[in-house]
């Protein structure tokens, strides 16, 4: 089996692609590639394209506006169109939906609080190459550091995630109840993280990469880069 | 000489979308003395100078460059004024 070969595309303005990197060579024992926003094309072979957080051309216009228009994005829309796995964090998933890879868009928090602490998410689903290593209605911590994690969509769009169980991960509390303290961006639905319709694009606003070591505080996020490398 | 027009584009939340950031201006206007607000809705606008001398055409421009960058459809509506 092959190691997973993993991609970090970098934009202006992202802050998170070391922490990301370091998750995925510790999953994987191969250290990803990183790529540049203008670059027009992905190394050969690549498994796994991964947006990391930040604040992607300063947040201007909306977050993930002006990046999700960079001419790598086309690239990434046509490596998950071939089935391609791809990432996408906090301002990873602000990209994501900005691009129409995932549907949706992310507003301020309801709070209107930068919201910098750790948050409580249920795993959804575990039939997926990113969580295949949680159990089904784990309770996993994960750091969170956004302003615009509000997870909007139309209801049809919401009711259709949960009939399709594209929901990946919800905020919870410490009982694994879905509740308003839980997620306090606001998410719709308690909404933390969704999957494409072919469960192969994952985009959510915590930060798994940043609990993968006992160092680090923890290691609830590592099961996520564990499944990743082990969908090689 | 090329001519150009001016388009003016402004982008709003839509109805039903939480508007954080006009809540907040409402409460900062209520701590003020301002009485009797009752909503505020925040967007924003943004001139466009286009090498375009026909109203019609500059128009359509404008309205296809809010369709693709200058807002997001989920949450923003907007509407294009030639100025």
């Amino acid at each position: 089996m092959g190691a997973l070969k993993a991609g970090i595309v970098v934009f202006p303005g992202t802050n998170r692609e070391r922490d990301m990197a370091i998750a995925l060579e510790r999953a994987t024992g191969r250290r990803p590639a990183m790529l540049w926003h203008r670059d027009a094309e992905l190394p050969a072979g690549l498994d796994l394209v991964v947006l990391p957080g930040g604040f992607s051309h300063g947040d201007y216009l909306r977050t993930g506006a002006m990046a999700a228009h960079s001419p790598i994005m086309r690239a990434v829309a046509a490596h998950a169109g071939r089935g391609g796995l791809t990432l996408g964090v906090c301002n990873g998933f602000q990209i994501l939906c900005e691009a129409g890879l995932l549907p949706g868009a992310l507003l301020r928090n309801a709070t209107l609080r930068f919201l910098s602490m750790d948050c409580l998410m249920r795993v959804e689903r575990t039939d997926t190459a990113f969580t295949a290593h949680y159990q089904r209605g784990q309770i996993i911590r994960a750091p969170m550091a956004h302003g615009d994690g509000n997870y909007v969509a139309d209801e049809a769009v919401l009711d259709r995630l949960e009939g399709e169980g594209l929901v990946a991960f919800r905020y919870v509390n410490d009982k694994g109840e879905a509740e308003p303290a839980a997620a306090l961006n606001g998410a719709a639905r308690y909404i933390a993280g969704i999957f494409s319709e072919n469960r192969r694009i994952l985009g959510l606003m915590p930060h798994p990469e940043d609990l993968v070591d006992p160092l680090m505080g923890g290691t609830d996020g590592l099961p996520l880069f564990e499944s990743l490398a082990s969908a090689a | 000489m090329s001519g150009t027009l001016k388009a003016r584009v402004t982008v709003m939340p839509k109805s039903g979308v939480l508007d954080p950031e006009g809540k907040a201006i409402a409460h900062a206007l209520g701590t003020l003395g301002f009485a009797g607000v009752e909503d505020v809705r925040a967007g924003k606008v943004i001139e466009l100078a286009l090498a375009e001398t026909d109203p019609a055409k500059a128009k359509a421009a404008a309205e296809e460059m809010a369709r693709k960058l200058l807002a997001n459809s989920v949450i923003e509506s907007f509407r294009v004024e030639i100025v």
